[in-house]
């Protein structure tokens, strides 16, 4: 058993980082998440030596990543959307290098500046690529503080096995709440690295270069169909979902990450006064568990989908079920979040005739 | 008194014909040929039996095609 | 165009082109591939200068190195070392991060004028204030030459390009940039020079620059700047000779060339 804490989400996840062995953090502050810089300036370089780096901008940061990451390091950046969203180019091009990497959103409700408060209002932007050219990242969406700790560990997994940039899709809610958690043990960081990673070139070794310009179009269709069948081949590996009490369900609740909490208490409601529901909730939301929807999609009456924007992640829901049954959407905007009795009456209203 | 023997090769299919070498060479020993390489340019020949191996020609060229050859007589 | 009319071309004699009398050749840190540059771009002399120093130091495995987004994207292509080619603006943030993670290796960015004092101005000025120990080659040639010739944050006033067709107006379109003078005011920075490549007096001096510039990388002195005085025939509208005329009556005027910052405390 690791060591058991009581800890903010964001240093949930700054310590996560430490552990994990990361070599480099390069961030820059915005709310809901400055947590995370603030911590590892405090705790990191005299733990490991890891590199805690504050940039110019969230633009220097991403280019940072990409700088590091090339030389096969662990490496991480968070931000919050409007820092997302100004870290798309460097995305693309992490993603088109092939360079594994950390890329954590604490979102807040937009658009524009918007809000502090917490949203999932980014879904699109991270699950559908958000930068520019056919990519993915994988995308993990933790639904509680401990989540925060553990997809960091299995991100750095998964980016390094698939040379590919990992998001962690939190929210301002996840990143500022306080709840328990168990930390795993400090892991040594790296002292072998990828052959790749340019390091300096080596007698007799071929030399590593780190690009994403293939200006010949044969080429560059080349290097497409390489990122799109290791897409299919973590769409095929790394699905990671949970489901609650569907075995018997007539209808099923889902939600990612805080959305899926909400979702919860609403079906404990449902239960409570005599409906089957049961949950089913992506851990991640690329790759899409679209699977699991399909399979229930005959067997239940409805799906009821709830998010903190204006409904994102339903029309994958919707693209699994394949109008085998009723989806429908209740989510809150701009940083509010549903409580769990308007999501029942909802349920009610859409499912059950109203009360 | 030692006398400075110098020879030039070039490698003519990769020169663009920018004259930079044939500008710098302060024997003139350099020119431009009539004829062109296979990219399309006219390249740099030596014309002159009188190079000194100054080096001028190979710093200047922005190809890096040009080797310079010394041998000092006494 | 010099070609002569009773043209005699003299074969190589073999009495002297021997190994043994060789006095230069391609420094074999350049890769074997022809170059992509218009004839008599000051940017593959730069490279050559660059990859003689590496080679002369033994520093080809201890080195990495930035390309940036302009005429010398391809960089890599013909620097045999370690590289990475960084998006428009941001070779600065990249070769920090590289740098940040191998303390003991040698970092470089090769950029361009839009490359440098435009579009990636921020990162410019922070590594050099961070005091990064990265050497930054600049080549400022007053032009953006990939995108075929508009203006950039150097060109010259009154200079014609295809975005100042009738020349940089400066109430309108913003003075040339000296972002060299402005990078040395800062405490980081530890070595700014302005070479340039138009003569072989000016190419033997850049080649000494440099390599002073990478010692003091190895000494772990800071920000290194070293800026060339560069042309660019083709979107000038001028041939190679000419462009280095250019160089010599207006660059120059301009950009004085000679250090600007030294750590011996010029």
């Amino acid at each position: 058993m690791g060591e058991i804490k009581l800890m903010k989400g964001n240093e949930a996840l700054s310590e996560a980082l430490i552990r994990a062995g990361c070599d480099g953090y390069f961030g820059y502050p915005i709310t809901p998440q400055s947590e995370v810089i603030e911590y590892l300036s405090r705790e990191a370089n005299a733990r490991t030596g890891m590199v805690v780096l504050q940039a110019e901008s969230e633009v220097a940061s991403i280019n940072m990543v990409y700088g590091a990451a090339g030389t096969g390091r662990r490496v991480c950046t968070t931000s919050s959307s409007p820092g997302i969203s100004l870290m798309q180019e460097g995305i693309s091009y992490i993603a088109s290098a092939e360079l594994p990497c950390l890329v954590v959103n604490i979102v807040r409700g937009g658009p524009g500046l918007g809000t502090i408060q917490p949203s999932q209002a980014d879904y699109f932007q991270a699950t559908k690529g958000g930068g520019h050219g056919d990519y993915h990242m994988i995308v993990l969406a933790p639904y509680n503080v401990q989540e925060m700790v553990d997809h960091v560990k299995l991100g750095f997994e998964l980016g390094e096995k698939y040379r590919t940039p990992v998001m962690i899709l939190g929210d301002g809610a996840l990143g500022q709440m306080m709840e328990k958690v168990e930390l795993f043990e400090q892991m040594p960081r790296k002292t072998e690295f990828p052959d790749w990673a340019t390091t300096g070139k080596k007698e007799g070794i071929h030399r590593s270069i780190i690009t994403s310009l293939f200006i010949q179009p044969e080429v560059m269709e080349q290097v497409n169909l390489r990122l799109q069948a290791k897409y299919r081949e973590i769409e095929k590996n790394e699905v990671l979902y949970q489901t609650i009490n569907c075995e018997d369900a007539d209808y099923i609740f889902t939600g990612f990450g805080l959305g899926s909490r909400i979702a919860m208490k609403a079906m404990e409601m449902a239960r409570e006064k005599g409906h089957k529901v049961g949950l089913i909730r992506p851990i991640t939301v690329y790759p899409f568990p679209y699977d699991i929807y399909k399979e229930f999609a005959g067997k239940v009456k409805g799906i009821l989908d709830i998010e903190m924007n204006a409904g994102q992640m339903v029309e994958d829901v919707r693209l699994a079920v394949e109008g085998k049954t009723q989806v429908e959407f209740y989510g809150r905007m701009g940083g509010m979040i549903a409580g769990p009795d308007e999501v029942y009456e909802y349920f009610e209203e859409k499912f059950l005739g109203g009360k | 008194m030692a006398k400075s023997l110098g020879d030039v090769i070039i490698d003519i299919e990769k020169c663009k014909g920018c004259e930079l070498c044939i500008d710098s060479c302060p024997q003139e020993t350099l020119a431009l040929a009539p004829r062109i390489n296979q990219k399309g340019y006219h390249y740099a020949v030596k014309v002159q039996d009188n190079c000194t191996g100054c080096l001028n020609c190979a710093l200047v060229c922005p190809e890096a095609i040009i080797s310079v050859y010394r041998k000092i007589v006494k | 165009m010099s070609t002569i009319p009773n043209f005699i071309e003299i074969p190589v004699n073999p009495e002297i082109a021997q190994k043994e009398f060789e006095v230069y050749s391609k420094p074999s840190t350049l890769t074997d591939k022809p170059f992509h540059y218009c004839p008599g771009c000051g940017h593959s002399t730069v490279h050559k200068l660059l990859m003689e120093v590496v080679e002369e130091m033994g520093i080809q495995g201890d080195i990495v190195g930035v390309a940036p987004v302009g005429c010398s994207v391809f960089a890599y292509d013909y620097l045999d070392i370690d590289m990475q080619q960084a998006a428009h603006g941001r070779a600065l943030a990249v070769a920090t991060g590289i740098r940040r993670m191998l303390p003991d290796k040698l970092v470089f960015t090769y950029q361009g004028d839009g490359d440098l004092a435009a579009i990636g101005t921020a990162e410019t000025l922070h590594a050099a204030n961070r005091g990064e120990n990265i050497l930054t080659i600049f080549i400022n040639n007053a032009v953006y030459g990939m995108t075929s010739g508009q203006m950039a944050p150097t060109t010259l006033e009154k200079m014609v390009t295809t975005t100042s067709p009738f020349g940089r107006d400066v109430s309108t379109q913003g003075y040339p940039l000296k972002i060299s003078e402005l990078l040395a005011m800062l405490p980081g920075v530890t070595y700014v020079t302005r070479q340039s490549v138009h003569t072989t007096a000016n190419v033997r001096k850049t080649k000494k620059a440099l390599r002073k510039a990478i010692e003091l990388q190895q000494e772990g002195k800071g920000f290194c700047l070293v800026e060339v005085v560069s042309n660019c025939p083709s979107n000038w509208k001028m041939t190679p000779l000419q462009s280095q005329q250019f160089i010599q009556e207006k660059m120059i005027p301009f950009y004085p060339l000679g250090d600007i910052k030294t750590p011996e405390g010029k």
